[in-house]
């Protein structure tokens, strides 16, 4: 590797300083301050309210924050819609209640965004999408509406959607938490080998098993603060906090 | 020992075919008509009322009509009187177009068809030109019917009968749809000017009769135009018509958009669509399908109310009606005359709605 790749891969892709986010009078994130790399993948859990998916959603501005800085591969994210812009196009994002748009076909859900976003022409935009529905393994629905797919399905196209992008970073916000059990594995594969390509990721999850599977760091939130951040092992056998040995406790009891 | 959970099969089970009873014709009355007691009772009742009412409409519009007469005496007393149909039908379809010229109203009836097709309907050959032949043929049309360049002027108060319920419904129609869009879009924009103008606009009209709209226009329109350009009438009833309908159509489109679910927004939003092509490619698609009753309701409204240009002065084909009711050869055949007029809405709404349920189904993507 040369020095100016290093230089690159070293450089933070997300900086987030000082956020402070408020709804009304809530106080919902305090002073929360994140550094990811190229290439890190995140967990962050917590208990329901903690903040984490305002979290998330700060960093593409589906929330707007009132007091600190974020800054997406060397863009400032500010009130400037052209940042913003910028921002989205390099930033994918998977929602819990998959969010596919039901009047056009799985296909047409993916090309979509590189056809009217990217500017990419209508055949180069199709086949860059069936290449993406090829790696979450459903190609053969391409023509199908996504109320015709099963949940495990669907979410499996949001992901190839955003991919279809070539985003930089990737966020999940409870990527499962909507599936049935038997679904849950075949989503959690996908999102295992787009890890393995070295996809920078931010999962909101409580899949403790794909937490220690597949990531870097551990980022447990509550209170809409950063309560304990660590590398997995350390974090699940070795919490610090109470308030995480509380969490985990209740978690993995069953 | 009882055992109640071992009722189990060791293989699948094979399918087996619904009851015949549930089934076919003989299901379909079952399921349909005869279902309960109550049910039972109410068919029969509705096979009664049938049984009076259509024989006796038949036999007074069809085997005892009276087709050809000079004037109402030439009809018997029995049935109805259709004789006057021969002689006036070229007023309740021109109004008092010159007869020499009808040719250019019909013309323009008939390229309408192609000009809608296009939008309409999902094979046409040679779509893409058909939809330029579309803008234009709103000018060809006006060309057309008023002259000029070539073509005898006739002036817009000659226009009548079902071609003016025809022009001020197809014009009102067209424009009401963006207009009712961007109303219903206004009105949850961020920015207060627009929201309240949009606003104020939709609840001042709505809230008003359009027939006192269609008696003040005369007084509200010149106020936005400079003083010495005269409205026509017929323009000053479009005008009416489309802001009235699209003071509704905002109302039934918003209620469209509020059944998109936010994460729609926040999908289009996170892929980096802008505003207007998350409205266009993503939210109004999903927002106006679920609208279409309501939109089609607003449609068939609107160009009923065209028979309401009657009241500046205006004869479509109800003044048209009225007018003949009263005339001393055709005294007293309201009946006939008014199922005659409605015969002709009818067919036109029910065209619409027959289309938009064709159209709901042909949306329906959540089929399996």
């Amino acid at each position: 590797m040369s020095a100016t790749d290093q230089a690159v891969n070293e450089a933070p892709v997300i900086e987030i300083e000082g956020l402070n986010k408020w709804y009304g009078a809530f106080h919902v994130l305090r002073d929360i301050n994140l550094s990811v790399d190229q290439s890190e993948r995140i967990v962050i859990c917590g208990p329901s309210g903690s903040g984490k998916s305002t979290l998330i959603r700060c960093i593409n501005r589906l929330e707007e924050h009132q007091e600190g800085r974020i800054v997406v591969n060397g863009t400032r994210l500010t009130n400037d819609l052209k940042q913003i812009d910028t921002i989205r196009r390099e930033v994918g994002m998977v929602f819990q209640s998959f969010n596919l748009f039901p009047h056009l076909t799985v296909l047409e859900n993916c090309t979509l965004a590189p056809i009217w976003v990217r500017k990419t022409p209508k055949a180069e935009a199709e086949a860059v999408a069936m290449e993406y529905l090829e790696r979450v393994k459903i190609p053969e629905q391409a023509s199908k509406f996504p109320g015709q797919l099963s949940g495990g399905q669907q979410q499996r196209v949001a992901i190839a959607r955003s991919l279809c992008m070539k985003p930089k970073i990737m966020l999940f916000d409870e990527p499962t938490s909507a599936l049935d059990p038997e679904m849950i594995k075949e989503v959690l594969d996908v999102m295992v080998d787009l890890a393995d390509t070295g996809m920078t990721m931010l999962v909101v999850t409580h899949e403790m098993g794909f937490a220690s599977q597949v990531a870097d760091r551990v980022i447990f939130m509550d209170e809409g603060q950063i309560v304990e951040q660590n590398n997995p092992d350390e974090f699940f056998n070795n919490p610090k906090s109470e308030r995480t040995k509380l969490f985990l406790s209740q978690i993995l009891s069953h | 020992m009882h055992e109640p959970f071992h009722r189990t099969h060791e293989e699948m089970l094979p399918e087996r075919p619904a009851p015949l009873a549930s089934v076919g014709l003989v299901g379909w009355l079952r399921a349909s008509l005869f279902s309960s007691l109550s049910n039972t009772i109410l068919t029969l009742v509705a096979l009664y009322i049938l049984w009076l009412a259509v024989p006796t409409f038949l036999d007074w519009a069809f085997f005892s009509g009276q087709l050809a007469g000079e004037d109402r005496f030439s009809c018997g007393n029995h049935g109805a009187c259709w004789a006057w149909i021969d002689q006036r039908i070229g007023q309740f379809l021109y109004g008092f177009y010159p007869s020499d010229e009808t040719w250019r109203i019909n013309i323009a009836f008939l390229l309408l068809f192609p000009a809608l097709a296009p939008w309409l309907m999902d094979n046409v050959p040679g779509k893409a030109h058909l939809r330029w032949f579309s803008v234009i043929y709103p000018f060809i049309a006006v060309y057309l019917l008023v002259g000029g360049f070539g073509l005898e002027e006739v002036t817009t108060d000659k226009l009548g009968g079902f071609s003016l319920n025809l022009v001020v419904g197809l014009a009102g129609i067209v424009l009401s749809l963006p207009i009712g869009i961007l109303l219903a879009l206004g009105r949850q924009s961020r920015l207060p000017l627009i929201r309240w103008f949009s606003i104020i606009f939709i609840e001042v009209v709505r809230g008003v009769p359009l027939i006192t709209l269609l008696f003040v226009s005369n007084i509200i329109l010149p106020i936005f135009l400079p003083a010495d350009v005269a409205l026509d009438s017929v323009i000053r009833v479009i005008v009416m018509v489309t802001a009235f309908a699209s003071a509704y159509m905002a109302e039934v489109i918003r209620g469209g958009l509020q059944a998109i679910p936010n994460g729609q927004y926040e999908a289009a939003q996170a892929m980096g669509l802008n505003y207007w092509k998350s409205m266009r490619l993503i939210i109004l698609p999903q927002a106006l399908k679920i609208s279409i009753p309501g939109i089609v309701n607003t449609f068939i409204g609107l160009f009923k109310d065209t028979t309401l240009v009657i009241v500046i002065g205006l004869f479509d084909i109800l003044g048209i009606a009225n007018a003949m009711v009263s005339n001393a050869d055709w005294l007293g055949l309201s009946s006939e005359t008014y199922v005659f007029v409605s015969f002709f809405f009818f067919v036109v709404c029910f065209a619409m709605s027959r289309y938009s349920m064709r159209l709901e189904s042909k949306l329906d993507t959540d089929k399996r």
